[in-house]
């Protein structure tokens, strides 16, 4: 579906211009594990959210909970500051625990 | 009574709640690709899915008490108009998003209180049948009835639309609870669901959510019946025609 089909038609069928606002879809796929985004849907309040994150993302029994947030309360950082903000942890590869063994009942980690 | 009046009996039984959902689930269909929203669209055809999950369940049931070899198939694609036996709701065209949502609303409220007795139905198949749609059916309520409320409540055009819906659909919703000889024998055995008991509480769901919405029932209308006997309306013989090309064109084709 276009963007330009996607604008609701108004009164007389004309197009007002006015989208659904966004949301983006976190999905729980196991008690356990942390919710993990999987896309965005369009919809008019959180409750069609859910309902349409519901009815777009779980047709595979994808998961088992559902969180929803406006796309517009995200902040994002700048990918021009990709620079100044993740190359400085590069060259410290002692914080990765990786000198620890991880015990057998630990499931996700 | 004899088993084969109760076997009789069943099979109309099974084929009746397997049609309603047959029909339900191909006029769903109808609106793969046409949804107002991408999000929307996949809602209407996810629901087009459970229906016809359901109506798999129900005829292949009907086919196997039937005992003369007809599948699940047989009875969705070879039987004729006058042989089926779903009421006039869900045969009814899907108009615009809020005709078929009033539509959904109105049917699956119904079909979520049928269920929850058939749940407890002696016959076991039934039973699991329900037990299963069930969980697809109250999605199916709340999905609708938010939107009827939403649509009731929004706009001057939408809650007229709603408005139109509910009083083109509602002289359909008596059918829903009408009564044969079929209903009667296997409500003695513990089989059937007493439809009579189900009108009160569906009235009360019903214009709970209507009154929510701002729609007005409409008054001193008539009731039209007689999709279970197979007096269907004009709306079901060019449906019917689509759904069963392939299989009436290409007898046996599979893929």
């Amino acid at each position: 579906m276009t963007s330009k089909e996607r604008q609701m038609k108004g009164k007389k069928g004309q197009i007002t211009g006015k989208e659904w606002p966004l949301y983006e879809v976190f999905i729980r796929s196991k008690n356990g594990l942390a919710h993990k985004h999987v896309g965005s849907v369009h919809a008019t309040d959180s409750t069609t959210a859910l309902e349409a994150a519901r009815d777009v993302y779980t047709r595979r029994q994808e998961g088992i909970s559902l969180w929803v947030v406006p796309s517009r309360e995200i902040t994002a950082s700048d990918p021009e500051d990709e620079g100044m903000l993740f190359e400085p942890a590069k060259d410290k590869i002692y914080r990765h625990p990786t000198f620890y063994k991880i015990p057998k009942d630990v499931e996700y980690m | 009574m004899t088993n084969k009046n109760k076997q009789m009996a069943l099979v109309e039984y099974a084929q009746r709640l397997g049609d309603n959902s047959l029909i339900l689930g191909q006029r769903l269909g109808e609106w793969c690709g046409h949804g107002p929203q991408l999000e929307l669209d996949i809602a209407l055809t996810n629901f087009s899915l459970d229906m016809i999950g359901q109506a798999n369940l129900y005829l292949g049931y009907a086919g196997e008490v039937e005992g003369k070899s007809r599948d699940a198939d047989a009875m969705a694609y070879l039987r004729d108009e006058l042989e089926f036996r779903n009421c006039l709701l869900v045969e009814q065209p899907n108009g615009d998003f809020g005709q078929t949502i009033m539509r959904h609303f109105l049917f699956s409220t119904f079909q979520h209180l049928h269920l929850e007795a058939l749940q407890s139905s002696k016959d076991e198949t039934l039973a699991g049948i329900a037990g299963k749609a069930i969980k697809e059916v109250a999605y199916h309520v709340k999905f609708s009835a938010d939107w009827v409320r939403r649509l009731g409540g929004g706009t001057p055009e939408s809650h007229q639309r709603m408005q139109t819906a509910l009083d083109n659909l509602w002289r359909f919703t008596g059918e829903l609870f009408e009564t044969d000889g079929v209903d009667a024998l296997l409500l003695a055995e513990g089989i059937a669901v007493d439809l009579s008991a189900l009108q009160d509480p569906w009235n009360t769901a019903v214009q709970t959510v209507l009154k929510d919405a701002g729609l007005r029932l409409p008054k001193g209308q008539v009731v039209v019946s007689g999709g279970r006997k197979g007096n269907h309306s004009e709306h079901l013989g060019p449906m019917l025609a689509e759904m069963q090309f392939l299989q009436r064109a290409y007898p046996g084709l599979d893929w």
